[in-house]
């Protein structure tokens, strides 16, 4: 191969395309998660190489905790629409009319409360297989994951029960009722992620990139002031030049002081950045060394 | 990372008392890949455990279970980057009971690094490991020679090591074997050279990582694409474009080429080769491509193309394999399988277990069934034909996985013969 150029995207793009056309053509029902966030819009492009110029054989689902960032769900739609492709949103808030989420307190994370939502929007299109943009550098029980990964009736993963994965031949068979989680860029990092924008030039939330915004200060961890995040007593609101790694639940989604403007500059700093993507942003993966993995339990992706 | 940064996929093999751990932890610390965090996570832990260093073991302790019982469980991927390389490190166990746990991670690996403790020299587990390296066609062999330090850096007890090992490994196919003397706990000969080998001229282990040819770990002479899905937008524009999309597996295809379509047999010409980039000239392995052909001739998932011109696979629906069981429940005779090859899945059963290889002498044995981690020569009948090359050959086409559809397991990993 040493007269053409393979880099380490086109491997990794190539790999994403090959898995997404395996579950498009083994899997009865599928559908992509896909929530407006940099690692999602990722995914939109690669179904976009893997299936162009025929529409999306499956549709984009996003499950919404109805604390995500404004800017975030206008991508969500506007991408969505440009592309053609059929969205389904599914919010927590129905799940909490209905009773089956029961929350005290309304403001507080409701990351934990996802999977049920999930798990209620599976049963109600009878998905057979949901992609999804999970990496496996991110955390360490997603570093144990399968690409396929097979989940119960009751959407449990089973780490020590996984399926053995060999080569490139993935098992998508499942029983009724059953279903796995697909991550077609298991194997990509932050920094291929950031790359990849970069060399595809994809449209991404403007809070990813720095700018000004008011903060609170709360232990290690700079918190965005929102409609659901106020200053307590006592607390200094300031305003600093920021940029999100992540986007998820505002209330426990911090920013990180950033001065980068351009992807370019983005892809500088995570090069020197000594702090992991979740570690620096995400409160509810701080709260026990295995936070992740009970949540992934429970059916969290 | 520049536009030309490759991907390597290596696994380690060897066991906790080998220093595997501690290894992938130094490899990570010195090239600068661990961040802060993780690193204060570590710290205290260690700390908690009365240690009085940081224990870079712990850095590929994953899940909670394991914690718990200090052991590790399955296969675990880490990811880093150097300037000339992106690396994926397939970290397996190296406890008897989860050989399946290597063969799955060396089946996409580029290269094994395989541990050795200089004080313990060549065990039965460096056999079975080196043994199952060879079974799965890992094209690089690293022995790494942990503890020296242990040893006083003794080129002497190097030497001896290495001279057991070439004459086991001698008896394998194995083409590219490097052995590097090395410190995980020290550091020596892992990113940094230290200064206490200098009696050994060959490259520090990430050295070799970095510059090991990987270009022709893929076979590039026998185009090989198996359709995985066909695309027909029925819209307005491409109303009668039909396109064959799948990844190329081996070889070079170009327009106006001529290929053909097994098993059918049929023949056409390339007319168009598809990408959402644009329109290419010529692709080649492992490139995701749509190919559009001349004539319209009925294909489906599961046919593949290959250049009329190259020498031939083979179509039949019987072939001989070296069987990895991988599933806790036998293999029966009696029962009906499925087999996927490629992107073809059909029913199948045993027709015969030749013999069953013991992986820690290698000695062949007579077996009635197959137990999980048993490694056994096997006859194979599919209900349709496949489509296939030699494992030695072509990794992607000479390669199978076997489902129980009772419970839609993955039982057994495949390498034809």
């Amino acid at each position: 191969m040493s007269k053409h150029t393979f880099t380490h995207l086109d491997a990794l793009e190539s790999e994403s395309i090959h898995i997404m056309r395996e579950v498009a053509a083994e899997c009865k029902n599928p559908a992509l998660l896909f929530s407006g966030g940099k690692d999602s819009i990722v995914m939109l492009r690669l179904a976009e190489k893997a299936f162009r110029p025929a529409k999306f054989p499956f549709p984009l689902v996003h499950i919404d905790t109805e604390h995500n960032f404004p800017e975030v769900i206008a991508c969500r739609d506007k991408l969505a629409a440009d592309l053609g492709e059929r969205l389904i949103v599914r919010s927590l808030e129905d799940s909490i009319k209905r009773g089956t989420i029961v929350i005290k307190n309304p403001d507080l994370p409701r990351n934990p409360y996802q999977s049920v939502t999930l798990l209620e929007t599976i049963a109600e299109f009878g998905f057979d297989a949901c992609m999804g943009g999970a990496r496996r550098d991110e955390e360490k029980a997603r570093a144990k994951e399968r690409i396929f990964s097979f989940r119960d009736e009751f959407g449990q993963w089973d780490p020590k029960n996984q399926r053995p994965e060999l080569w490139d031949t993935y098992n998508t068979r499942v029983h009724a009722g059953e279903n796995i989680r697909v991550f077609p860029i298991s194997n990509w990092t932050e920094m291929d992620i950031w790359e990849y924008i970069g060399r595809e030039k994809l449209h991404i939330p403007n809070i990813y990139f720095a700018h000004e915004r008011e903060v609170i200060r709360r232990g290690n961890n700079v918190i965005p002031v929102s409609h659901l995040v106020q200053p307590k007593p006592g607390e200094k609101v300031e305003v600093v030049s920021v940029r999100f790694r992540t986007v998820g639940d505002m209330t426990c989604t911090a920013p990180v002081e950033s001065t980068a403007r351009t992807v370019d500059e983005i892809i500088e700093e995570t090069s020197t950045s000594r702090i992991t993507e979740r570690g620096a942003t995400r409160m509810d993966d701080q709260t026990s060394d295995a936070s992740m993995e009970l949540r992934k339990k429970e059916g969290y992706f | 990372m520049s536009n030309t940064t490759q991907l390597l996929r290596f696994i380690t093999a060897g066991s906790v008392d080998d220093g595997k751990s501690t290894l992938i932890g130094r490899l990570l610390h010195d090239s600068k890949s661990i961040f802060e965090d993780q690193y204060s996570a570590i710290s205290k832990t260690s700390e908690k455990r009365g240690m009085t260093a940081v224990d870079l073991s712990l850095l590929t302790d994953g899940l909670q279970a394991e914690r718990e019982q200090g052991i590790t469980i399955d296969v675990a991927y880490r990811y880093f980057a150097t300037p000339k390389r992106k690396f994926i490190i397939g970290d397996t166990p190296g406890h008897e009971q989860y050989t399946r746990n290597m063969v799955t991670a060396a089946s996409t690996a580029n290269l094994v690094v395989i541990l050795i403790d200089a004080r313990r020299g060549v065990l039965v587990q460096t056999r079975r490991h080196t043994y199952l390296a060879s079974l799965v066609g890992v094209p690089h062999i690293v022995l790494a020679v942990n503890k020296m330090d242990m040893v006083d850096y003794s080129q002497a007890r190097f030497d001896e090591i290495v001279a057991e090992y070439k004459k086991f490994a001698a008896q394998l196919n194995l083409h590219d074997i490097t052995c590097i003397p090395l410190s995980a706990l020290n550091g020596d000969m892992v990113v940094d050279r230290g200064d206490k080998l200098d009696w050994y001229k060959g490259p520090a282990l990430l050295e070799l990582l970095e510059k090991v040819e990987i270009d022709h770990d893929v076979n590039t002479s026998d185009f090989r694409f198996p359709v995985q899905w066909v695309c027909r937008p029925q819209t307005e524009e491409y109303h009668d474009f039909r396109g064959f999309m799948g990844r190329i597996e081996a070889g070079e295809i170009a327009v106006g080429d001529e290929i053909t379509v097994l098993p059918s047999g049929r023949t056409s010409r390339v007319k168009e080769i598809v990408t959402y980039d644009g329109k290419l000239q010529t692709a080649f392995a492992p490139q995701s491509v749509t190919i559009t052909l001349a004539d319209e001739i009925d294909i489906s998932r599961g046919d593949m193309f290959v250049k009329s011109s190259a020498h031939p696979p083979k179509v039949a629906k019987e072939f001989e394999a070296m069987l990895c069981w991988l599933s806790e429940t036998p293999l029966d005779k009696n029962r009906k399988y499925l087999v996927k090859h490629t992107t073809r899945t059909a029913k199948c059963f045993f027709s015969s277990i030749d013999y069953r290889v013991d992986v820690n002498t290698l000695e062949q044995h007579g077996a009635a069934t197959l137990n999980m981690n048993d490694i056994a020569h096997v006859a194979i009948k599919v209900q349709q034909p496949l489509v296939f090359d030699c494992y030695a050959t072509d990794r992607a086409t000479g390669s199978f996985i076997v489902i129980d559809e009772a419970t839609n397991n993955t039982v057994a990993a495949g390498m034809i013969a």
